[in-house]
């Protein structure tokens, strides 16, 4: 048994907390979100010369042949410092749906321009009315001819805002929530009958809402078998939710650390508040709770591509519900401890708590997750 | 033992219910349901309205121009506001700086500020809070020296909430470095276009501009602003804490705001039946409820204690720290009901029901609610000294 990172590991860790400490403070991230874009593409290309953007992807489509232990370290820095380039919707989601789905000519031509930073993509998947039912797609696409014809609403599609392309899942047979009958479709954002309705979202990144009318495509856009596309998403939200994991395990353990360094500084009655014994044992919890989320952050980065589909879905639930109760717990006594300047947008800490917020609420809740785990979990 | 209103108690309360009912405007009781903040104007014109009926100053005796209820009929008419849809009282003049006058004011300072408060003439900001005294209130350095028939006031105050709405703030400041620290705080009356007074917005985590820091420098008051004597402030300021507060916790708009969760809950349908029947939101939404009737009771409890002339002490302390816990778990819900609609921050361009759209602004502002007004923790400090006898 090992839990070490092997010395390529270790380098792709330390390079990225050395950008997140030079190139990504709280103050270069504000300016960024003030931004006319909200993104910064010079970011986005040292991603890019990093080799980030192809950290999972096989090495003869340039990629770095890595496995979601490198995306996890990555994710686990972003995390840390918050980042909102759209990492997560254009390289953990929709790069390895097009590496796991995807036809070759479909491979070569996207992925090589994924890897350089030369294409953003972001993956339309909920409805209003979905919740967390990756299953329910009101979303339709009718043939004719070679073609399908595109018409529903996606919303809060990540990233979409910087998106060139988009994958949405749509239905192409069957009834609304059933499984089969669900196909995915890769589209131009700037394709005629697609309109996007961008806003900012909790944690300062942003999303969009995607209103489809009569959106042609042709065939070639399927990614993936006809009617078979919810394996496919369900494999991609999985990993997505394993990378979100670790954003947060950073975002917390950033929580934690800033809130010791807090109360062992900020003075009250003449003291540091860190002196008081309910505020140490309030630290203290905060502190296995990060290093619980540790543990199940390694655990599903392990897990994610055992082949039983079970195990792996249940060390995602598991990951996801576990990280997501302390998360909640980590990111309300940061503020709580901070005291008023916790609840400002001055102080990185009410940044955090908003991250964390989304993030429990993102792939499914806490309470959606346990229940997913439970129903694997029977005998 | 019984918790039923009297006869006349009942008319008292279908008669608050009519005005509420004939009087509310009806774009201020939907701003008020979702969530969304008021402007000035609003909550001024608000206020008039009650204040034409005498009901502005619910907490005043009559002599002072409020309608002189008891408790019982205090709580009653807060019970009708929040199910009226009504917003909360906030006026700092009204529920802070009143009460004190009464106590400590002289008779020249009753005269000028009570009608003016009653009028929304004047719009009063609290300066307690200090950038360097939070918990520990008493540690603040805001320095207040005579000069003359004048007093010189220097520092700063944070956290105070619509000073960029104010034009009078009351303030503890420091005016004797050489005694123990509770002993050398005055409270004093600010015109906030003194000069040497700057006003620095503080943006909050729900992405709204109520908060503010007010730098004081060399600001001059006349002698006659300070309210008691040189000293007193620290005992003005604590007999606010112990002054009636049957309604800190908060549960008549608790329970309305309960109300509208399972309404939500009963109308957003997933997976083909409605969010109140997904069991695991539906027993979140059930132990809250549940949690809220304990509430209430012991709230009613308190009640009984104050109309029978024994007034809330520390007990105030359990209303404080259940109530608001209460406050922070439903807007917690209201974010879980709505998933992915919470994600969208301040703006109009999602889709959803505005409840929906709020929902993550109201749940980051309630995180303040363990903060402000004596934190959690110094709540439970309080029980434990002054119930508990743990020292």
């Amino acid at each position: 048994m090992d839990f070490s990172l092997s010395d390529e590991q270790r380098i792709i860790k330390e390079a990225a907390e050395k950008f997140i400490a030079k190139d990504y403070t709280f103050d270069a991230r504000n300016k960024i979100i003030s931004s006319d874009e909200g993104m910064s593409r010079e970011t986005w290309q040292q991603f890019a010369d990093f080799g980030w953007l192809g950290i999972a992807l096989p090495e003869e489509v340039g990629g770095y042949g890595g496995s979601m232990i490198e995306t996890m370290i990555i994710t686990e820095a972003l995390g840390s410092a918050m980042v909102i380039e759209p990492f997560l919707s254009t390289v953990v989601m929709c790069a390895s749906l097009i590496q796991q789905a995807g036809n070759s000519t479909q491979k070569e031509e996207l992925l090589p321009k994924i890897i350089e930073g030369n294409l953003l993509l972001s993956l339309a998947f909920v409805e209003e009315q979905s919740r967390y039912n990756l299953a329910d797609v009101a979303t339709s696409a009718e043939k004719s001819g070679d073609d399908y014809v595109i018409n529903g609403t996606k919303v809060v599609a990540l990233g979409a805002p910087w998106a060139d392309k988009l994958i949405l899942s749509v239905r192409t047979s069957g009834n609304r929530t059933d499984t089969s009958g669900i196909s995915l479709f890769l589209i131009n954002k700037s394709a005629p009958g697609v309109t996007c309705t961008d806003y900012a979202l909790a944690d300062g990144s942003q999303g969009a809402n995607i209103l489809l009318e009569n959106v042609s495509v042709s065939k070639d856009a399927l990614i993936g078998e006809l009617d078979q596309g919810l394996t496919i998403l369900e494999d991609v939200i999985d990993r997505a939710t394993a990378a979100l994991c670790a954003d947060a395990l950073g975002a917390m353990e950033a929580c934690f650390k800033k809130t010791l360094e807090y109360v062992k500084t900020r003075k009250q009655f003449d003291v540091a508040i860190g002196s008081f014994q309910v505020l140490q044992h309030r630290v203290v919890d905060m502190f296995t709770a990060v290093e619980s989320s540790r543990s199940m952050a390694y655990m599903v980065s392990m897990k994610i591509n055992v082949d039983d589909a079970i195990e792996r879905k249940k060390a995602v639930s598991a990951a996801k519900a576990h990280i997501g109760k302390h998360a909640r717990f980590v990111s309300q006594q940061a503020v709580q401890l901070h005291g008023g300047i916790g609840m400002t947008e001055e102080l990185d800490i009410g940044h955090y708590f908003r991250r964390l917020t989304l993030f429990c609420r993102l792939f499914g809740s806490t309470e959606y997750h346990i229940e997913r785990f439970a129903k694997f979990s029977q005998i | 033992m019984n918790i039923d209103f009297s006869k006349e108690e009942l008319e008292f309360q279908q008669q608050v219910r009519q005005w509420f009912t004939d009087n509310l405007p009806a774009d201020l009781k939907e701003k008020n349901r979702v969530g969304l903040s008021l402007s000035k104007e609003e909550i001024v014109g608000w206020q008039k309205k009650l204040n034409e009926k005498g009901w502005l100053a619910i907490t005043w005796p009559e002599e002072y121009g409020g309608p002189g209820w008891t408790p019982t009929q205090r709580y009653i008419f807060d019970m009708e506001r929040a199910r009226a849809g009504a917003p909360v009282g906030i006026s700092m003049g009204i529920v802070m700086l009143g009460p004190v006058l009464q106590a400590f004011g002289t008779q020249e300072q009753k005269d000028r500020y009570l009608p003016r408060i009653l009028s929304c003439e004047d719009w009063w900001c609290q300066g307690y809070s200090e950038p360097g005294a939070g918990s520990d209130l008493a540690s603040l350095k805001t320095e207040m020296v005579a000069d003359g028939d004048e007093y010189v006031i220097n520092g700063a105050k944070i956290w105070t909430t619509y000073a960029h709405y104010a034009n009078w703030c009351f303030c503890l400041v420091r005016t004797n470095k050489e005694v123990k620290k509770q002993a050398g705080i005055s409270f004093v009356l600010i015109p906030m276009d003194a000069p040497g007074i700057t006003v620095r917005p503080i943006v909050s985590i729900d992405g709204e501009h109520h908060l503010n820091e007010v730098f004081f420098d060399d600001v001059r008051v006349p002698k006659e602003n300070l309210v008691g004597q040189e000293g007193q402030g620290w005992t003005v300021a604590k007999y606010l804490l112990t002054h009636e507060r049957t309604t800190i916790a908060g549960v008549a708009d608790s329970k309305v705001t309960l109300q509208g969760i399972k309404e939500m809950a009963a109308k957003t349908i997933a997976n083909d039946r409605p969010l109140s029947q997904h069991e695991s939101l539906e027993l979140k939404i059930a132990e809250t409820e549940i949690d809220l009737l304990a509430l209430e009771y012991t709230n009613f409890r308190t009640l009984a204690a104050t109309a029978a002339g024994k007034g809330p002490g520390a007990e105030s302390s359990i209303l404080k720290i259940n109530g608001t816990e209460i406050q922070q778990a439903l807007s917690e819900l209201m974010v879980d009901l709505a998933a992915y609609q919470a994600a969208p921050f301040n703006t109009e361009s999602a889709m959803g029901p505005p409840e929906f759209k709020q929902s993550l602004a109201r749940y980051n502002f309630l995180r303040a609610s363990t903060i402000y007004g004596g934190s959690h923790e110094i709540q439970k400090n309080v029980i434990t000294k002054m119930i508990l006898g743990l020292s």
